[in-house]
């Protein structure tokens, strides 16, 4: 999918953030378009999760504007943009430890009153992950790495997003698990679900993406066609760990 | 609907039990009254302390905002009352009109400790309400000049007892036979307004409110990006909380007929919470049961033991007030170790603690 230019679902235009006195998104150009599944790339520091603040007004935003299906929601709060279909799974995870792994999807859909509706999609994420559903009346603090981050998707999941927001969903969890996460993002994406996915695996994010975008020092240096950028000397030799 | 005040769908023996409970709070004062009517008094205090004790578990209990200063809405509640209704400005309105009024300018007041705070979690967040009550408390302590508000020190005397018409709460009164004395009908009152805050407690816990409250006390952030307006709903906290204090402190006024800023010092604060925590941090009932244990045994121990002490060792030994403290931390140090989610935990606050301790 080469995805909707003319109606991006989210489009970043000249985005700045800083923190402080310090510069640490530098004016990026950034869209996703509808059911494309989009990755933000690049080292540690490099702007990504400061990014991600930026778009659901956990960080100010300092210039440009965030534009969802067209409208600018810059600095709008981030409760807000989840009652208009922007979910978002925030970096390490967020799982409410001391719930259930139910109550914890049942929280997810806050926003929504629709009794059988969110019965029915409890179901639908314990069907995708059925991991969850042999636990679901565990606490979701006795969760394993990997199956709170399950938990931490469905849960967004719960509130029937139409963009996806991933913070470094692979970030302190086995390989193996790692794989497994990854499986789960294809699946949502399956589902009709826009995603845009930040993370620090470049190989994985762009196996699995149809377009990435590559930060370094707070600006997007490469952008493009996911496996092109795969097989680029570039990405190759800075995030691949092949030639150079 | 809370399965407690589902009636309908209660077994027979339910039914039967809440009767009995029912009956026995109802003759409890006659009861009381035989042995001593300081005892009414007492129990009076008690269940403004449940009151108080319900509306700090709203802010800590359910929301998990640590509040060290929460006697200053009780303050304020219980000056607004004084203020409105004794000689002290020549202002007697009746209490139906001034309760609203200490509840709502308490709800400010909350709003008012609520809305600079809201960043601030844990530790630093009671050090500033530890701060605020503190505040609260030298105002009135200072606030008789230079044009006189509270009367310093000396506080705010002959306040008004409740009165609805000819019924006056503060007089012994005889109706269908039975002698009703001043404390006894302020217990009925009492009993009817705890019964009401307990039911409103138990409601909001099963609300979309509580549940907002609950994701906020678990991770805020991540209740941000549940879609929760977590600004509002601490504010909220803080508020509602506040004005049960503000309800609570009125009465107190008019059941003293004399309140100064002595009776709303930190200590108060702490004992407040103590009952919300060995009670049970966020169940209802079990912030009942600490607010009327640590309402009631200190007063038992004053009156057993210094007779107890004189039949054994023919002297007082140790003050009563010595060994009150004593038993007291002794009390929360055994709660600690032993049921560290309070006497009736919430079933969450158990699952968290669980979970907690086996170290992830």
């Amino acid at each position: 999918m080469a995805g909707d230019a003319a109606t991006p679902l989210l489009a970043l235009e000249r985005l700045e953030v800083a923190y402080g006195g310090i510069q640490a998104v530098r004016g990026i150009d950034l869209f996703v378009g509808k059911g494309e599944l989009v990755c933000l790339i690049g080292a540690n520091g490099a702007g990504k999760t400061t990014t991600l603040k930026g778009i659901t007004g956990l960080q100010p935003v300092s210039g440009g504007t965030v534009r969802y299906e067209g409208e600018d929601v810059t600095g709008a709060p981030a409760f807000q943009l989840v009652r208009r279909g922007l979910a978002m799974v925030p970096e390490g995870r967020g799982v409410f430890g001391g719930l259930t792994i139910e109550e914890n999807l049942a929280m997810g859909a806050y926003t929504r009153k629709d009794r059988d509706g969110i019965r029915a999609d409890i179901e639908r994420v314990f069907a995708l992950f059925p991991r969850l559903k042999e636990r679901r009346r565990q606490t979701a603090g006795t969760l394993s790495g990997g199956e709170q981050q399950m938990l931490a998707i469905g849960r967004a999941m719960m509130s029937r997003p139409r963009l996806l927001l991933l913070d470094e969903p692979s970030m302190g969890l086995a390989p193996l698990m790692v794989q497994k996460v990854f499986e789960t993002i294809l699946a949502v994406s399956g589902e009709g679900v826009t995603i845009l996915l930040i993370e620090q695996n470049a190989k994985l994010a762009l196996e699995v993406s149809h377009r990435g975008y590559v930060m370094e020092s707070g600006e997007v240096t490469l952008a493009g066609d996911a496996k092109e950028l795969l097989h680029d000397p570039k990405i190759r030799a800075a995030y691949l760990g092949v030639g150079a | 609907m809370h399965p407690i005040l589902d009636l309908r769908h209660r077994p027979a023996g339910a039914l039967v039990g809440l009767a009995l409970v029912a009956v026995a709070l109802l003759v409890l004062p006659f009861v009381l009254t035989g042995i001593g009517t300081f005892w009414v008094r007492i129990t009076n205090l008690a269940i403004l302390f449940c009151l108080l004790a319900l509306g700090l578990n709203i802010v800590v209990g359910f929301a998990g905002l640590l509040d060290l200063g929460y006697i200053a809405f009780y303050a304020v509640g219980a000056y607004v009352y004084a203020l409105l209704a004794s000689p002290h400005f020549d202002i007697h309105l009746p209490f139906w009109i001034i309760l609203p009024i200490g509840a709502a300018v308490a709800c400010l007041f909350g709003a008012l400790l609520g809305a600079p705070t809201l960043k601030l979690r844990g530790d630093y967040l009671a050090i500033v309400t530890l701060g605020f009550g503190e505040i609260i408390r030298i105002f009135m302590n200072n606030l008789s000049q230079p044009v006189n508000i509270t009367n310093g020190p000396q506080g705010i005397s002959l306040i008004d007892p409740f009165r609805i018409g000819s019924f006056d709460f503060s007089k012994t009164q005889t109706i269908a036979g039975l002698t009703f004395t001043g404390p006894m009908k302020y217990y009925y009152l009492l009993l009817l307004v705890l019964i009401v805050v307990i039911a409103i407690n138990l409601r909001l816990q099963d609300s979309r409110i509580g549940r907002a409250w609950e994701a906020i006390r678990e991770d805020e952030v991540a209740a941000r990006a549940m879609g929760i307006n977590t600004r509002n709903m601490k504010l909220l906290a803080f508020a509602m909380g506040a004005s049960f204090g503000g309800i609570s402190g009125g009465m107190f006024s008019a059941i003293q007929g004399f309140i100064s800023p002595e009776s709303f010092i930190l200590v108060e604060s702490i004992m407040v919470l103590s009952m919300v925590v060995l009670g049970g941090m966020g169940n209802v009932w079990g912030v009942v049961i600490g607010a009327v244990l640590l309402s009631f045994v200190p007063e038992i121990l004053r009156y057993t033991v210094e007779p107890a002490q004189k039949a054994i060792f023919g002297r007082m030994i140790l003050d009563p007030e010595v060994i009150r403290m004593l038993l007291f931390g002794l009390a929360l140090v055994l709660m600690m170790l032993f049921r560290p989610a309070g006497i009736l935990p919430s079933a969450l606050r158990k699952r968290e603690l669980e979970t907690r301790r086996n170290g992830r």
